[in-house]
């Protein structure tokens, strides 16, 4: 028996390690394929829409020849299929050319633009989770009472007003009248050289150094931007809340609970929400994503640097360099954030094995 | 329910802690919100973006100067004193002695021909200003010539006004560059271009520190600066892309100056204390173009009739208030000739007359691609509302500023309705742009305003060509006046504004001085008390 | 067929309706429904939800005798732009001097495009893909689960802005646009759903019984998916008109002067600390239909959701 033991468990080790080995290798092909099609698609699109990106060099006022020259710098005189190659194949040498808009390399640029959004998403989220996990689960106990009407008219009040409106009125009051929180930006100009950025993430960098001013500062200047998301991210997460626990609270076991005399908090919470943590975690997961593409609005209103806009801006002046790395960025997050809550699934819902 | 409750207020708490001091900028720092999403480069051989412009004007100098208040006074900045030839095709510069550039090298005639040799060299978007007066890449080390230390002679293929010259020695891309810092950092030849993009090499009241785009550009104090020194320790640019915010910001104390309100938040702010607004005539000009491409816009008395259907008073008065002046001629106030004269207003009862008499008495459809800003789709949506009244449709069509653009340039377009900005202080600039069209097939290699709008005028072309070389200031205001008044007659043009640039800023601040154009806006001498 | 078809009176239409042993097909799905429409009915906050998007239709159908000015002509710039509300313009007007009251009375029937268009175009797709892809699995599941990957991590305004150029401008256009574009959150969401319940008994059942997997997908699982669908469609109502006016940023929404809802409040943005109500109305208005439609929405999931407790 003990031979047994002794002989099986390299064996199912060696079998464990082979079958990661080969969800590792198909997540990678995977990622591999949805950039591909991510890019080839972008870099067409972006050679249909009706927008000249030479302007954007060389502005209104050039003359031809001067056009004629940086239109052929650009290679856009090439074929299309000639110009796509070449972008391919100067991403395999991790060359993504240079932003024309800031004229400084596309990575550069990401680099400095993703940490904000990313902070800012992940703030969001994480509100929108604490406020929106508990708001949903009230609303399903006390489902068709005022409870689940507030948290109804709360999430709607989220959803429909602009974030703009919300954003500008929340500056009005918080900022302007009350004075709680810091004005648009990410740092007060005082503390803007005080940093040196390691991360990009204001927040992680000052806690970093140990500079607690700058911290405090930055929390100041953040904290109204991420509760707007984190609100808009509420209404969803609140809604998803109600309708997996409303699904969880009428299955069986939960009578069998209530039967058994299970406290009612421990059934809600201990065993209900438990079941419906793994959707939910796809839920929130998406909607963590979908921040992460940066909302172009909030990022006007709060001044805020980061990718939407980025996106947005390239897009309008047919920086493709720009959009087409931005978009990379957007897609490796999307693959990862899918192929995660696909594994919760697979690994926690015994019902999809 | 309880849990949730707690939750939010123990948030509430959580806020109230960090929450900020008032907020007030550094004595010493200047801080202004602005948007400067258009800057793509600070190499004044390359800067044709307005914000760029204007940070180049404050960071490097150039060898002609003219004064704010009255463009028509010119003298010189790095050029002490200047010599134009006998027969008017070479001009001698002697340059001021004592300059340093902020690295602490010294300025001499040798940074000026470099800078002005490269710029033609490197032949970016505004180097046509200079490549106007005969330079290549070739001939320009032959005709622009070092001749001692602090002097130089600039040779000319034609005998040009002198004034138009020198207007354009006033614009960016003559600014005065660092030679040896600049050569120290050339890659491949490229005469320090790639890195100039990004950096520094003048001489101005500041020196441009960092650029982050759509962040924040920082300029300090030169110290090695020639003229007095400027008060400020620090001029900190910060990109606010929302209006609203802007003045919240202003409101509250931390920025100085505010720089793209709209009308109504201007209104609002003239009220609150604390704040004070100024404001400058700027160059830009708010026309709509009419394609003559399209049949119905080329008759005659269709164009007349359009410029009968825009209440430009009202226009003036509330959707764009305090932001322009109405102006009907090609050449912003201001300049050399320019005619201030409004002769059209709504009249529809006049414009129905003229649509019968070119056999449209029940009006026609026509499309305006419009950008997508306030203010232009607020103009366009008004000229809507006007153009009805004498049975033109106008639909408009929405779009971003390079996809508006895009379609105006290869004249797919009806109506633009756009804005244009004189390159440089000389009338040729705008002349240049609404009544010259060398060629007007679709292949030119010049595209005008006239060219765009396919509006084919050898004539007035002729008279363009002829204004830059007549010598007499009087005779060449007077030429320009008459071209003036041809185009808003016959021109396919309904000009409507003139541009005013409006600033709002702490009532602290004093010295910020609004140009007629974007790289005249000066702070070298702004202070905060 | 032919009496059975002809009740007489109405409670023998219920008894009808009711019975316990249709003796058709028709009887037994007519029957269904009313007893659908029985639950739905006692819902009072459905019947809201219902009675809002009624009015919207309403309106819409009637907005020529609604409105009290033209809302696209405005009045005179100088004396009546930008007014707060008062008796001759109900709810003030814009900076055009139009009446913001016409311009929302006639902007409910673009809102009611939006809102149609969107679930025909984007719900049945997204369903589709994601009940196939959770059910058959395999490869299908991979290739399916890879476009949707492309779509979802597609920033919205490439897409947008491709289909435009393709399309032309419009505000049609830019709706089908946003369609195309707002599908793969429901894939997602559908096969999430579907492979919580692909094996359960009841599914498992019918395989045995020799179903066709087009037909389990469509008669058995597709049902069960509805619900958590419409809930998220419901929610995307605000968005969707939102985005409709997000577009016009890149000149791919509606046109000026039309009185889009989403424009209205993206015009009215440079307003809203002194002249709130520009911004405020159509916000409003957005409002109470997205609230209409969530009211619905979740009636019908209560309804149509068979798991759900009754």
């Amino acid at each position: 028996m003990t031979d047994a033991v002794n002989d099986t468990t390299p064996g199912e080790r060696s079998r464990a390690l082979l079958t990661f080995a080969v969800a590792a290798g198909r997540f990678l092909l995977m990622l591999a394929i949805t950039l591909f099609g991510l890019l080839a698609v972008t870099f067409f699109i972006g050679r249909i829409v009706p927008v000249d990106p030479v302007l954007a060099v060389v502005g209104d006022r050039a003359p031809a020849h001067v056009y004629a020259r940086v239109r052929e710098e650009m290679g856009l005189d090439l074929p299309l299929w000639h110009q796509f190659a070449i972008y391919i194949g100067n991403v395999f040498r991790a060359d993504f050319g240079n932003s024309i808009l800031t004229s400084r390399p596309v990575v550069e640029d990401v680099v400095r633009y993703f940490p904000a959004t990313l902070e800012l998403a992940t703030l969001g989220t994480l509100l929108g989770t604490i406020f929106g996990v508990p708001l949903g689960v009230a609303a399903a106990v006390k489902r068709g009472k005022f409870a689940d009407h507030f948290v109804r008219v709360i999430g709607l009040v989220g959803y429909s007003a602009p974030i703009f409106w919300l954003g500008l009125l929340g500056l009005l009051v918080f900022y302007s009248k009350l004075g709680w929180v810091a004005g648009p930006g990410r740092l007060d100009v005082t503390y803007e050289y005080m940093l040196t950025p390691v991360t990009g993430m204001v927040l992680v960098d000052a806690a970093l150094a140990g500079d607690w001013a700058v911290f405090r500062n930055a929390i100041s200047h953040i904290a109204l931007p991420s509760a707007l998301l984190g609100y808009y991210s509420l209404a969803y997460i609140s809604r998803m809340t109600r309708s997996f626990m409303l699904n969880e609270l009428s299955q069986e076991y939960v009578t069998t609970a209530r039967v058994k005399g299970l406290s009612e908090t421990r059934i809600i919470w201990g065993h209900a929400l438990r079941n419906a943590a793994v959707p939910l975690i796809t839920v929130i997961a998406l909607s963590y994503a979908h921040l992460l593409e940066g909302s172009v609005l909030t990022e006007t209103v709060f001044a805020w640097p980061g990718l939407g806009r980025y996106i947005t801006n390239s897009l309008q002046n047919a920086d493709m360099n720009a959009v087409l790395g931005g978009t990379l960025v957007i897609g490796i997050v999307f693959v990862a954030v899918n192929t995660f809550s696909d594994l919760l699934y697979r690994l926690f819902d015994p019902r999809t094995r | 329910m309880k849990r949730v409750a707690t939750l939010i207020a123990a948030s509430a708490m959580f806020a109230l802690t960090f929450a900020p001091a008032k907020a007030e900028t550094p004595p010493d720092t200047l801080v202004m919100a602005w948007q400067f999403d258009d800057i793509i480069t600070l190499d004044p051989a390359e800067v044709f973006e307005f914000s760029a412009a204007e940070m180049m004007g404050n960071t490097y100098e150039r060898l002609i100067g003219y004064d704010l208040k009255d463009v028509s006074k010119l003298f010189g900045v790095v050029a002490e004193s200047w010599e134009v030839s006998q027969d008017g095709k070479t001009i001698t510069f002697k340059i001021r002695q004592g300059s340093k550039f902020a690295s602490g090298n010294d300025l001499t005639a040798e940074d000026v021909v470099f800078s002005l040799q490269r710029a033609v060299k490197l032949d970016k978007s505004p180097a046509f200003i200079l490549t106007q007066f005969g330079f290549t890449a070739d001939n320009v080390e032959q005709k622009i010539v070092q001749t001692g230390d602090y002097e130089f002679t600039f040779e000319m293929d034609q005998a040009y006004a002198p004034t138009f010259v020198l207007y354009c020695l006033t614009s960016t891309v003559a600014s005065v560059v660092d030679k040896k810092l600049v050569l120290e950092n050339e890659a491949n030849g490229d005469l320090g271009y790639e890195w100039l993009k990004r950096n520094y090499a003048g001489s101005g009241p500041f020196a441009l520190r960092q650029w982050r785009p759509n962040e924040a550009v920082v300029l300090e104090r030169n110290e090695n600066y020639a003229g007095e020194k400027a008060p400020l320790a620090r001029v900190i640019y910060q990109h606010v892309p929302e209006s609203s915010t802007q003045r919240l910001m202003l409101e509250r104390g931390d920025i100085d100056i505010a720089r793209n309100l709209g009308p109504e938040e201007i209104a609002a702010l003239k009220e609150a204390q604390g704040i004070k607004i100024e404001t400058g005539d700027k160059g830009g000009i708010y026309y709509l173009g009419l394609n003559q491409k399209n049949e119905t816009l080329a008759k005659p008395e269709v164009r007349q009739a359009l410029k009968y259907l825009v209440d430009y008073q009202a226009i003036a008065d509330t959707i764009m208030a305090g932001q322009v002046q109405v102006h009907q001629a090609f050449l912003p106030k201001g300049f050399l000739g320019a005619v201030n004269d409004t002769p059209f207003q709504l009249d529809p009862e006049k414009a129905k007359e003229l649509l019968a008499k070119a056999g449209l008495p029940d009006g026609f459809s026509v499309t305006m691609d419009t950008r997508n800003t306030p203010d232009i789709t607020g103009m366009g949506e008004a000229i809507q509302q006007t153009f009805a009244q004498a049975g033109v449709k106008l639909e408009l069509i929405p779009g971003d500023g390079a996809q508006t653009l895009t379609k105006y340039r290869a004249r797919e377009h009806d109506i633009y309705i756009g804005r244009w900005g004189p390159d440089y202080q000389d009338p040729n600039t705008n002349a240049d742009a609404f009544a010259a069209n060398p060629d007007n097939s679709d292949g030119a290699s010049a595209k005008p305003l006239a060219w765009r709008n396919a509006w084919d005028i050898p004539e007035l072309t002729k008279k363009t060509r002829a204004a830059v070389l007549e010598q007499d200031p009087e005779k060449r205001a007077a030429m320009y006046e008459e071209m003036q008044r041809e185009v808003m007659e016959t021109g396919p043009y309904v000009i409507m504004f003139q541009e005013i640039e409006v600033a709002a800023m702490r009532d602290n601040v004093s010295g910020f001085i609004i140009g007629p154009s974007f790289d005249a806006n000066q702070f070298g001498l702004a202070r905060k008390d | 067929m032919a009496e059975l078809a002809a009740p007489s009176g109405k409670s023998s239409l219920r008894e009808w309706l009711t019975t316990s042993e249709p003796r058709s097909r028709a009887q037994a799905r007519l029957g269904n429904a009313y007893r659908s429409w029985v639950a739905f009915s006692r819902n009072p906050l459905a019947m809201f939800g219902l009675f809002i998007v009624l009015v919207l239709i309403i309106v819409a159908i009637f907005a020529d005798q609604l409105a009290t000015h033209s809302p696209t002509v405005g009045g005179d710039l100088r004396t009546e732009r930008l007014q707060p509300p008062s008796a001759a313009h109900w709810l003030g007007t814009d900076n055009q001097a139009r009446d913001i009251y016409s311009r929302l009375v006639h902007g409910s029937r673009l809102t009611l495009m939006v809102v149609m268009l969107v679930t025909v175009i984007a719900m049945p797709v997204g369903l589709l893909i994601g009940t196939v892809s959770g059910y058959m699995g395999g490869w299908i599941d991979a290739v399916l689960m890879r476009i949707t990957d492309i779509f979802l991590a597609f920033p919205r305004l490439i897409l947008a802005l491709a289909f435009v150029a393709a399309l032309g401008p419009g505000i049609v256009n830019a709706i089908i646009a946003i369609a195309i574009t707002s599908w793969p959150p429901y894939a997602r969401i559908a096969r999430a759903e579907t492979l919580t319940i692909r094996n359960s008994d009841f599914v498992v059942a019918v395989r045995l019984q020799g179903a066709s997997p087009f037909r389990i997908i469509t008669r058995h699982i597709m049902p069960l998916c509805v619900p958590s669908v419409i809930i998220r469609v419901t929610l995307d109502m605000a968005g969707i008109i939102l985005t409709a006016a997000g577009l016009g940023f890149l000149g791919l929404g509606a046109q000026p002067p039309t009185p889009e809802w989403g424009a209205m409040i993206a015009s009215g943005r440079q307003f809203i600390i002194d002249y709130w109500w520009v911004a405020t109305m159509p916000g409003i208005a957005i409002f109470v239909v997205s609230l209409g439609f969530n009211l619905l929405g979740d009636g019908l999931r209560d309804v149509l959701d068979p798991k759900a407790e009754k």
